[in-house]
């Protein structure tokens, strides 16, 4: 089952800006980028050169902030009406 | 105008802990707010998992006729896998200490009880900063007010940003923690109680090593629900990076392993999530009390990874929390002084002692995942697969050759190795 299916599962009330601002000069000279691969969501993906953040998918659970190298991800809960919501969790 | 929106304690977070001690104030008279950014409690947390009763009992004395439980586990069963085959044992006890709940539902009640004390909840609120003078902590800043109290709890959870922000806790280190991914799948009653041999109101839960996870710190769950089986796997955070997984892939490498599989046949995925867990045991608890201010629950590193227990030690540490602040309010007094007795029953309980206990096992299984999560999972498996294989090879041979390779696949500096780790870890678990 592909993730975008299990992420379907979920209830998202996504908002229009991102709680989540990794520092782009960072990512661009990092070369492990840990966050696309260990985000249970895919929020982080690369396409050439440029990093898309799709924060209306994020879990909320902060493993990106941890394996971030440079310590520069900025991270935040989203707003208190906003973001994931576990019916079962 | 501080006099305006001011209560006696504010609660940030409504998981296990932040409900316990919100629930231990109120009962002691006090006013208490607690505040939680999910649209309900639960709708942010998740968890494995099972609560254990005489725990649960501490803070609901009548929870299992009350609260909406899923199966009461009767049986407990460890399995170890290899790549293909597994070995499991399984221990049966009809009296059983813990039950399979859903956060979402069990989390909401719980937070049902808490209001029927008095305890006044907000919802849809993120507490963005705690307000300090004079190093003492005196209330929290939402998204639309200020709020103040004579104690603030911090009950956020694994990331508390909070208690990073006054100094008390700095953030985790990627091998101090463990992300989990889980899946909650559909799956008809009769056929649960079928697979897993269980009647009606019966569950087990089941503790998997090895498999995908061959190698790596981690360990994989299912616990079997009323309708529903939860499946997932907890890795630790330095190890998913340095190997470029992803958490997702290897939960679905544990769900077509041969043992797992048709277990789980046509289940229908109702919902997928995913958390940390603190790993850090006793080395990383930070600081959990300041002026103004007490840490309980995974907001303080409160898990015993080896034992799986979080929700229990958060729900204890809340109603510690929660008995200190009553104390400090019969002495008018919430500097840290006072507040400094939550640490002391935390230590003369069993939260601080399990935790003092297993204070160097995650120290030593990092350092021996290779052989403890691997070569000696697979010797198991391969030790029954020559057991219990018939075939023209004479018996004698079958063991000489197993030991003959066991030797020599791990070698004698190897063993000594093994043998004096395990001999480490065993001793500062008996001793401290």
């Amino acid at each position: 089952m592909a993730l975008e299916d299990k992420l379907y599962t979920l209830k998202y009330t996504p908002d229009t800006t991102s709680h989540l601002k990794p520092d782009m000069n960072d990512c661009k000279r990092c070369d492990k980028r840990a966050c696309t691969t260990v985000c249970p969501a895919k929020v982080y993906e690369w396409q050439n050169d440029n990093m898309t953040v799709n924060f209306e998918n994020c879990l909320e659970c902060g493993a990106c902030r941890i394996v971030c190298p440079y310590k520069s991800l900025k991270w935040e809960y989203p707003k208190g009406t906003k973001g994931v919501t576990f019916k079962l969790g | 105008m501080k006099e305006l929106n001011k209560t006696d304690v504010i609660v940030v977070g409504g998981g296990p802990a932040g409900i316990s001690c919100a629930i231990t104030i109120a009962r002691g008279g006090k006013k208490v707010v607690l505040i939680e950014r999910g649209a309900f409690a639960g709708s942010k947390n998740v968890f494995g998992g099972a609560i254990y009763t005489q725990p649960t009992k501490e803070i609901f004395p009548d929870f299992e006729t009350t609260a909406p439980l899923e199966r009461h586990n009767t049986e407990h069963k460890f399995l170890i896998l290899g790549e293909n085959d597994s070995t499991s044992i399984s221990y049966k006890n009809k009296i059983g200490g813990s039950y399979t709940v859903i956060r979402g539902n069990f989390d909401r009640w719980m937070a049902e009880k808490a209001k029927e004390t008095g305890v006044y909840l907000v919802e849809k609120t993120v507490v963005r900063e705690l307000i300090q003078e004079n190093g003492r902590v005196i209330g929290v800043k939402t998204e639309l007010e200020n709020y103040f109290a004579d104690v603030v709890i911090l009950a956020d959870g694994v990331n508390s940003l909070l208690a990073k922000q006054i100094g008390l806790r700095k953030d985790f280190e990627p091998k101090d923690v463990a992300l989990s991914v889980k899946e909650v799948l559909k799956l008809d009653t009769g056929k649960i109680n079928e697979r897993f041999n269980l009647s009606d109101n019966e569950g087990c839960i089941h503790e998997i090593f090895g498999g995908p996870m061959l190698g790596m710190l981690g360990l994989g769950f299912m616990y079997t629900n009323k309708d529903t089986i939860t499946i997932g796997l907890g890795l630790t955070l330095s190890e998913l990076a340095e190997r470029g997984l992803k958490p997702y892939e290897v939960l679905e490498d544990l769900k077509s392993h041969p043992t797992i599989a048709p277990l789980i046949k046509d289940a229908v995925l109702e919902e997928y999530s995913a958390h940390l867990i603190p790993e850090g045991g006793y080395k990383k608890v930070p600081k959990l009390v300041s002026d103004g201010v007490l840490i309980v629950g995974d907001a303080g590193m409160l898990v015993n990874n080896l034992h799986w227990e979080g929700t229990n030690l958060a729900m204890l540490s809340g109603k510690y929390a929660g008995e200190t602040v009553l104390e400090a309010y019969n002495q008018n007094d919430f500097t840290e002084k006072t507040l400094k007795r939550y640490e002391e029953k935390l230590k003369n309980s069993f939260v601080m002692k399990d935790l003092k206990t297993y204070k160097d096992l995650m120290d030593i299984a990092h350092k021996k995942s290779d052989s403890f999560m691997d070569y000696y999972l697979r010797t198991i498996n391969s030790f029954f697969e020559m057991f219990t294989t018939v075939d023209s090879v004479p018996k004698r041979e079958k063991y000489l050759s197993f030991i003959k390779k066991f030797l020599q696949d791990r070698g004698i500096k190897g063993l000594f190795s093994d043998l004096w780790n395990g001999i480490k870890l065993v001793w500062s678990i008996l001793w401290h």
